[in-house]
């Protein structure tokens, strides 16, 4: 972990450096970032109200970005549910990938774990942006999480985009309670209407479905596997 | 025999600068275009300032005191020396573009031992004219010369003009945005499609479905879909205000001319990033000169207009009417609009806006893993318009069920009477602009060379530039230079082979060398590719006569050759024109070695 760390602030002053003959001519700055509120929405269910978000961030330049994503969940009325915080050095390795490694730190659900984080971000053919992301956490539980999101322009304000994501784990972890397999598998379609670029309120579904042992953990717990809401948000960036 | 001019070092120039600072000479007021200089020296200021285009005020900088600055009209032969200024809080610079000069004084800064300009410094430049003809001055700082720092040059020559005219006009074209163009930049990196309000969407898909059939407009999506390509990609940047002479369209700067008279319009694409096509309805124009050196009339009703580039064109309106100088820009988001007319204050018909193209496969026919031999059973007949021709090394026979009966339109006419003995590799890399008109219905266009032109009207090819003198220097080309035109679109980065500013080798020759360059573009883009210091030679098939030029608009997935004798020693700059290209890394050097070859 703290391996992680040291890279990911090595990698620091490489990204200072990458561009310093701008100074003596041209002309881009050296550094530039960007912080995209991805999701940030109401979900309505048959049960408890939820507030959930979805953000990412990079600072950087051409090659090198310190890259930020954050991800979380809480009852309307209640406690924060789900927080989890992502820190990673990310590298282009080709025109359409980064590689990507740091730390992700989960808040909620408690007790609060680390996790080492490898895994690559960036568009697959056909334009999908996909992010496949390997998890070992502080205890040497393995998990991995695949995430594909697609922009259809049905004008050019009003897009529709689809969004899957699943995570799987290597093991049962009991405090967490996940199972080995599949964990769940989540889908989303999400209706947005981009008022400017920067700024786009949406509406739409999202579907949670836990999977396997991850399910019947749940069931147990008098908790239904399934999850069903309507959502309504907006998506803005700077 | 090269000569050199008296080096002059900074420390020099600064101090020249100081001691004629006090003096303070000549100064430009605002507004006023035109500046007659003699062997006198001239003061140019560069400060911040607003400009007011069709009503809106947006952040601009000016050279001189306006926007466009000061046209600096100067004679073959004569020496000139100007004091610059620097009134920001940040470096400038000013380059010549176009002129043959000492490299110090070229003004791009990081080459041949210029240094930016610092705030509240003067820079002296002085140079010694050796040619005549139409050319610019611009800031090569940052984004400078996006926010207003450009002008125009005219050079008289120092014998008889071979072109006749009764009156003479700057046409200098431009685009301003009111964005901070670092700005522009960031979100290009952040977001590339941010601009392009075109891309294409479902209801386009239904369109094209019902037009073309469901499986050929399904395969063309998937064909762009696997290279995560966008074919809608004409212009990286919108929201722009196209500019005549820093009047927008409503301002509408106006000609003046008398009828019969020969009106000589020297026309200057100088804008950060708009390549344009112009034409003039009802006014055919005769292009004398092409990046200011003057070439064989030819009679032309439009011409694509790469950015860097000038033409100086003839008309002669013999009715007492306005007529519409008009300015397209290629991904048609807008206009440029002049008037040319009897008397300020008249106005002429506004044309219809030509269709906008979508670029085709064959518009990355250079691009690394374009698999061809995959389009097998494709279906070309989306592809109306599809020019071979310009698809080197393409090798048909990987292409079994292709079908080329539905290619309506395919214009191979044009080719008759080329001379393809010059050709060499046969790449067809003489023939960029290429009319497709035939291709064109009125509301689509297909592939990025489509213009739009009405079947019967003449636009201008790079075929047809002929020098209007024999090229001095007939040798073959020793050697060879390929300049691949790279970038990830996707990132917004630029490259040269690959490879961004100063991360790229920098290109050698020896002095007095005679070399071909090979640029293959292999982007989706047109690059107007600028070399400073020297003129390259378009190999356009007209042998001897090859057309001189200091800026080659290189169309998309097309191989383009020129041949250059390297006869100015010095570190030149040689970039893609197009501002935030050059900005995110499509430059490199290009070193003439001096003392190593005899010549």
């Amino acid at each position: 972990m703290a391996g992680a760390i040291l890279l990911a602030l090595s990698v620091v002053p490489a990204w200072a450096a990458e561009e310093h003959s701008a100074e003596q001519f041209h002309e881009e700055p050296p550094i530039l970032g960007t912080l995209l509120i991805d999701r940030f929405e109401h979900r309505w269910r048959d049960g408890e109200n939820s507030i959930d978000w979805d953000v990412q961030g990079w600072v950087g330049g051409d090659t090198n970005k310190v890259w930020f994503n954050a991800e979380g969940s809480k009852p309307v009325d209640g406690d924060v549910e789900e927080a989890e915080f992502q820190l990673l050095y990310s590298r282009m390795t080709s025109e359409f990938w980064d590689a990507q490694i740091g730390i992700r730190h989960d808040v909620r659900p408690q007790p609060q774990t680390t996790y080492g984080v490898i895994g690559f971000q960036g568009v697959a053919p056909y334009f999908f942006d996909v992010t496949a992301q390997l998890f070992v956490s502080e205890d040497g539980d393995f998990s991995a999480r695949l995430e594909a999101e697609y922009d259809l322009l049905i004008t050019q304000k009003l897009i529709l985009q689809p969004v899957a994501e699943v995570n799987v784990s290597a093991q049962r972890v009991q405090e967490l309670h996940i199972g080995p397999g599949f964990n769940d598998i989540e889908l989303g379609l999400r209706l947005r209407y981009e008022v400017v670029r920067e700024f786009a309120p949406y509406i739409g579904v999202n579907w949670e479905r836990k999977l396997g042992e991850t399910a019947d953990i749940a069931r147990d717990h008098g908790e239904d596997p399934s999850d069903l809401s309507l959502v309504a948000g907006v998506r803005f960036w700077f | 025999m090269h000569k050199t001019l008296p080096g002059l070092s900074r420390r020099d120039a600064l101090k020249f600068a100081g001691a004629v600072g006090v003096a303070g000479v000549v100064t430009v007021y605002p507004g006023r275009r035109v500046f007659a200089a003699s062997d006198r020296s001239l003061d140019l200021a560069v400060e911040r300032t607003r400009i007011t285009i069709d009503g809106e005020t947006s952040n601009a900088i000016s050279i001189g005191g306006s926007i466009p600055a000061p046209t600096l009209r100067w004679r073959e032969g004569q020496e000139v020396v100007i004091h610059v200024t620097n009134r920001l809080d940040e470096g400038t610079s000013i380059h010549w573009h176009g002129l043959l000069l000492e490299g110090v004084m070229d003004g791009a800064p990081g080459f041949n031992n210029y240094r930016p300009i610092g705030p509240g410094e003067t820079y002296t430049y002085r140079f010694k004219l050796r040619q005549a003809g139409t050319y610019w001055y611009h800031s090569h700082s940052a984004s400078q010369e996006q926010e207003g720092m450009y002008g125009a040059i005219v050079i008289e020559p120092a014998g008889r003009d071979p072109v006749r005219a009764d009156r003479d006009y700057v046409v200098l074209l431009s685009d301003h945005t009111p964005e901070n163009p670092e700005n522009v930049l960031r979100k290009l990196k952040v977001s590339e499609g941010y601009y392009n309000n075109n891309r294409r969407t479902l209801v386009d898909f239904f369109q094209d479905a019902k037009r073309d059939g469901l499986g050929a407009t399904i395969n063309d999506r998937l064909a762009w879909g696997e290279m995560r390509m966008d074919a809608t990609d004409l212009a990286d940047v919108t929201g722009y205000q196209f500019l005549v002479n820093g009047k927008g369209p409503l301002d509408n700067w106006t000609a003046v001319y008398n009828p019969g008279e020969r009106v000589r319009l020297r026309i200057i694409n100088g804008s950060a990033m708009s390549i344009f096509d112009v034409r003039i309805p009802g006014l055919p124009m005769t292009v004398v000169s092409a990046d200011g050196q003057n070439v064989v009339p030819v009679k032309v009703d439009e011409f694509r207009f790469g950015v860097g580039e000038t033409y100086d064109v003839i008309v002669m309106p013999t009715e007492d009417k306005p007529f519409t100088f008009f300015a397209e820009s290629i991904d048609r988001t807008g206009f440029a609009r002049a008037t040319i007319a009897t008397r300020e204050g008249m106005e002429g018909e506004i044309p219809e806006q030509r269709p906008r193209a979508i670029l085709t496969m064959a518009d990355m026919a250079m691009a690394p893993g374009m698999d061809h031999g995959s389009m097998a059973g494709m279906d070309h007949g989306s592809m109306a318009g599809m020019d071979h021709g310009n698809m080197p090394g393409m090798d048909h026979s990987a292409m079994p069920g292709m079908d080329h009966g539905s290619m309506q339109g395919m214009d191979h006419g044009s080719m008759q009477g080329m001379d393809h003995s010059n050709m060499p590799g046969m790449d067809h890399s003489a023939m960029p602009g290429m009319s497709h008109g035939a291709a064109g219905s009125k509301d689509q266009a297909v592939g990025w060379a489509d213009a739009g032109t009405p079947p019967g009207a003449k636009a201008l090819s790079y075929a047809d530039l002929k020098a209007l003198v024999r090229n001095k220097d007939l040798r073959e080309p020793t050697h060879e230079i390929e300049v691949q035109l790279t970038g990830m679109m996707s990132r917004y980065i630029w490259t040269l082979n690959g490879q961004k500013f100063d991360e790229g080798a920098s290109i050698r020759v020896a002095y007095g060398d005679r070399v071909r360059i090979r640029f293959v573009n292999t982007t989706m883009m047109a690059h107007p590719m600028h070399l400073h210091g020297m003129f390259v030679e378009l190999e356009n098939g007209q042998t001897d006569r090859m057309p001189k030029k200091h800026v080659v608009l290189v169309p998309p997935g097309q191989v383009t050759t020129v041949q250059l004798t390297a006869d100015e020693p010095g570190e030149w700059p040689f970039h893609c024109h197009l501002l935030y290209h050059m900005a995110s890394g499509m430059m490199t050097r290009f070193i003439v070695e001096p003392h190593t070859a005899s010549l």
